[in-house]
């Protein structure tokens, strides 16, 4: 993938905003975003009800995922573009779990949902009704989705990329400072990770950098290009937008995002932890 | 101002004295400004956070102790920064005028 191919501006939202093979989708950390304004035609995605199972610590099944976009009137071909606030965090995990399911065409909103307003671009309350479709979803593709035993396997062995905070890689925060600290039962990082937190990746405006600016950033920060990545964070949603970059933007083959990220990894029996600003040893 | 809480946000539901709070308004003039968006950049201008404002212009921030950044960026308007230190157990409140 490229920038091209899985990127769109938003002029180009603006000038598709009447196209019926183009889907707009919001996905917001705070679910209440939407109500308040969204783009004219967006549909809403909430990531809490509509993309985890409410039983397991998972996401839903395929057969799940299938029913809620034919429910919400997305079709196979239709060219989806997914935006949000908190700088595209829920969105880029949005896109990542369409590829996940092998949908075909999805594109992230350069920028989200906060370029949109800071361009003073319309939103609205009316609430857009789409005819249901027969969606098909694809078996998961896990070349993108990391677990736990094979990150345990990466230290030392491939790049890991820890996209949180400073502090919370360090171990001092548990969460980001405007969240609840919650979850993991211990602080620190996988060790040998790299910290490169997920705000380096983009301009103050939530647009992404340019790619020369994003190899950089990745290659001073210790990423070897020849190797196989692991990104992860808290719950793996800013490890999603890393993942968008590292994948979609630079083209790199083999990324991973590690869903389960400190939440489940810093909760193991026995796996090696590492704390203060180094990476640590193997 | 339907809503708003005279001298700034309501800090109930906040244990004050664990927190070292940062909040405030942001204004464009005298007009709440309800579009805007603050991040929070910690001494090295590293990014921490950001949060949008509420519908009366507020924002609030959980720091800890130190030096802290707030730069606002809102529609129309040049971005600005606002120094500010925050310590725990205190309330900073801060004004940015866009």
């Amino acid at each position: 993938m490229t920038r091209e191919n899985s990127l769109v501006s938003a002029q180009w939202v603006e000038d598709h905003l009447d196209d019926a093979n183009v889907v707009l989708v919001e996905v917001d950390e705070d679910t209440s975003s939407y109500a308040k304004g969204h783009i004219r035609g967006a549909i809403k995605l909430d990531w809490t009800t509509d993309l985890q199972d409410q039983v397991r610590r998972d996401f839903v099944s395929k057969a799940q995922f299938e029913a809620l976009l034919s429910e919400r009137g997305v079709a196979n071909d239709d060219t989806v573009v997914l935006y949000g606030g908190n700088n595209n965090w829920f969105a880029a995990y949005a896109y990542w779990y369409f590829k996940l399911y092998g949908h075909d065409d999805v594109k992230l909103l350069d920028g989200g949902r906060k370029k949109w307003e800071l361009d003073s671009r319309e939103l609205t309350d009316e609430l857009p009704t789409r005819a249901t479709t027969s969606y098909s979803a694809q078996e998961q593709d896990l070349s993108i989705r990391a677990f736990r035993d094979e990150t345990v396997e990466a230290i030392g062995v491939k790049n890991l990329v820890d996209v949180r905070s400073p502090d919370e890689f360090a171990g001092r925060l548990m969460a980001p400072a405007h969240l609840p600290q919650e979850q993991a039962q211990r602080a620190g990082h996988i060790p040998t990770a790299a910290n490169v937190p997920w705000s380096k990746a983009a301009n103050d405006d939530g647009t992404f950098r340019s790619d020369d600016e994003l190899k950089q950033i990745y290659s001073e920060a210790g990423v070897d290009w020849s190797k196989d990545t692991i990104a992860y964070c808290r719950i793996g949603e800013r490890s999603s937008h890393t993942w968008f970059v590292l994948k979609e933007l630079l083209g790199e083959q083999n990324v991973k995002n590690y869903d389960g990220s400190w939440t489940e990894y810093g909760s193991l029996v026995g796996v090696p932890v590492a704390l203060g600003d180094e990476p640590g040893e193997a | 101002m339907c809503g708003a809480t005279e001298g700034g946000l309501s800090l109930d539901g906040v244990n004050v004295a664990k927190e070292a709070v940062i909040q405030g308004q942001v204004l464009r003039g005298t007009e709440p400004v309800g579009n805007a968006y603050v991040r929070l950049l910690d001494r090295t201008g590293e990014f921490t956070a950001e949060v949008p404002t509420s519908a009366t212009g507020h924002f609030r921030f959980f720091a800890s102790d130190g030096e802290w950044t707030l730069r606002t960026l809102a529609p129309k308007a040049e971005p600005v920064d606002n120094k500010v230190v925050a310590a725990v157990g205190s309330v900073a409140e801060v004004i940015v005028s866009i």
